[in-house]
């Protein structure tokens, strides 16, 4: 039995009479650009601080730090995230736990993809943003404190703005990360694109075509960042380092 | 803070030996993608770095395409789509269940376009002299490879192969979409079982972290002594 080529299916109104196919598609693609960047959002912000604070000299904060990252980092993201989506609304008292099961079905799997991909890439930011800090010249933050700066001043303004910029080529690989990571919250039945790629097998019986514009989308989707990216890093970089001017 | 939620751990003991069958399977997979993820590696490795040119793109083609798809994608595509494509086109029987081995070779080969980045990183770690000392002693470019420039190049490369084997077996609780009853499917299949996801969820959870905390301090370990010698 010979395959039947059909890449007419995607503009094919849908089973369930809501668009074409290739509306599907482009639901599954937008979802997964939104829960992809509001998670990076929080990964940064987030692993910013827990990275300074890996770095800092008080015993209670570097352990808190350093056990945030350990624990994101030695749990797979799958069991993170049925934590995040099963087990955290009921642990949780109920007046927060009846708040998240009162959303619509969408938002509850959202939010705790969002939360749960945000925490998971904020403990791998910490650690790029920790080594960035580690980088610097001892001398640096001798030197604001022998001007008199106390110590998160010197952060602020003389070890920060170096690190974060010495940061951003490290970050990319994260970034890009964060976009594959988000197929994986197709488990708990978010209709991001991986998802919808697997429902268009199952409704048209046409698994080549949508499984390889599912594919060919991830690759726009890496090939975009990445170029992106590369803008944002000759942006930032820093004069007289290795890649800079 | 906690709510009115009432632990019962009582399905654990019971469902012990289904869990550990769970958790060796589980480390079968990573076994297996280890040691093929290492002798593909090397030879992607090998390709990408080689003077023939066709050969090197082809393999940097290989390793930016897996790299630029989640693993969940090139599951679902080994578990769904090449099967089909095998029954259809080899005119395997519809009855032979190729679809568990399919996700596996497709989890092998995912994995090994990491471990071809280690292991090409490797081999330029190793200085160019090396190569060259090699010829000059009369041996072949397969005899340099395998007794100068790989030896040196995987002592190099050990810690990265086991942070990189760490990362493996998390990521073989994502053969869930397949179907296969890894570790973490035991666990699911055990909490959907008797209603108690939550106690299976956080029990699977610290199996892992205990199981991969463990293993990264011991590379942490076996680095530093690795950098003393």
């Amino acid at each position: 039995m010979e395959y039947q080529w059909n890449w007419g299916v995607f503009l094919l109104p849908s089973a369930v009479n809501d668009g074409t196919y290739l509306d599907w598609m482009i639901a599954g693609l937008q979802t997964t650009l939104l829960l992809s960047l509001s998670a990076w959002v929080i990964a940064l912000l987030l692993g910013a601080v827990v990275g300074v604070l890996r770095t800092v000299p008080h015993r209670g904060l570097a352990f808190g730090a350093t056990a945030y990252v350990e624990m994101f980092r030695n749990i797979p993201l799958l069991v993170q995230l049925f934590f995040w989506y099963f087990v955290l609304p009921e642990l949780l008292p109920a007046v927060a736990g009846n708040a998240f099961k009162a959303l619509n079905p969408v938002a509850q799997q959202f939010v705790a993809a969002m939360v749960c991909l945000g925490l998971f890439t904020s403990a791998r930011v910490a650690e790029q943003v920790r080594s960035g800090i580690n980088a610097l010249p001892r001398g640096q933050k001798n030197a604001g404190l022998a001007l008199g700066l106390t110590l998160p001043q010197t952060y602020r303004h003389v070890m920060l703005p170096m690190a974060f910029r010495l940061v951003v080529p490290p970050l990319t690989s994260e970034f890009l990360n964060v976009f594959k990571n988000s197929a994986v919250c197709s488990t708990i039945g978010l209709l991001e694109l991986a998802a919808q790629g697997r429902q268009l097998v199952d409704y048209t019986a046409q698994p080549y075509e949508s499984f390889v514009a599912v594919t060919v989308a991830y690759l726009m989707i890496n090939v975009v960042v990445m170029l992106l990216m590369r803008k944002v890093e000759v942006l930032v970089r820093v004069p007289g380092y290795l890649g800079g001017k | 803070m906690f709510g009115s939620y009432e632990f019962d751990w009582s399905s654990i003991p019971g469902s012990l030996s289904f869990l550990g069958q769970g958790l060796m399977v589980s480390l079968e997979i990573t076994a297996l993608a280890i040691v093929a993820g290492i002798v593909w590696g090397t030879l992607l490795a090998m390709a990408r770095l080689s003077s023939i040119k066709p050969l090197a793109w082809a393999a940097a083609g290989y390793v930016n395409l897996f790299r630029a798809i989640p693993l969940v994608m090139v599951l679902l595509w080994f578990f769904l789509i090449v099967p089909k494509f095998l029954e259809s086109f080899l005119g395997l029987p519809p009855g032979s269940d190729v679809r568990l081995a399919s996700a596996m070779i497709g989890f092998a080969l995912f994995e090994s376009a990491y471990y071809a980045e280690i292991i090409r990183a490797g081999i330029q770690s190793v200085p160019r002299g090396q190569l060259a000392a090699a010829h000059a002693l009369g041996m072949s470019y397969p005899q340099a490879m395998l007794h100068v420039v790989l030896p040196q190049a995987f002592r190099n490369m050990v810690p990265l192969l086991l942070t990189q084997a760490i990362i493996l077996f998390q990521d073989t609780s994502l053969v869930y979409v397949s179907a296969l009853a890894d570790f973490f499917g035991a666990a699911y299949k055990v909490g959907d079982r008797d209603g108690r996801l939550v106690e299976l969820v956080l029990f699977a959870g610290a199996v892992y972290f205990v199981l991969c905390f463990a293993a990264s301090q011991a590379v942490r370990h076996f680095q530093r002594r690795l950098q003393r010698a």
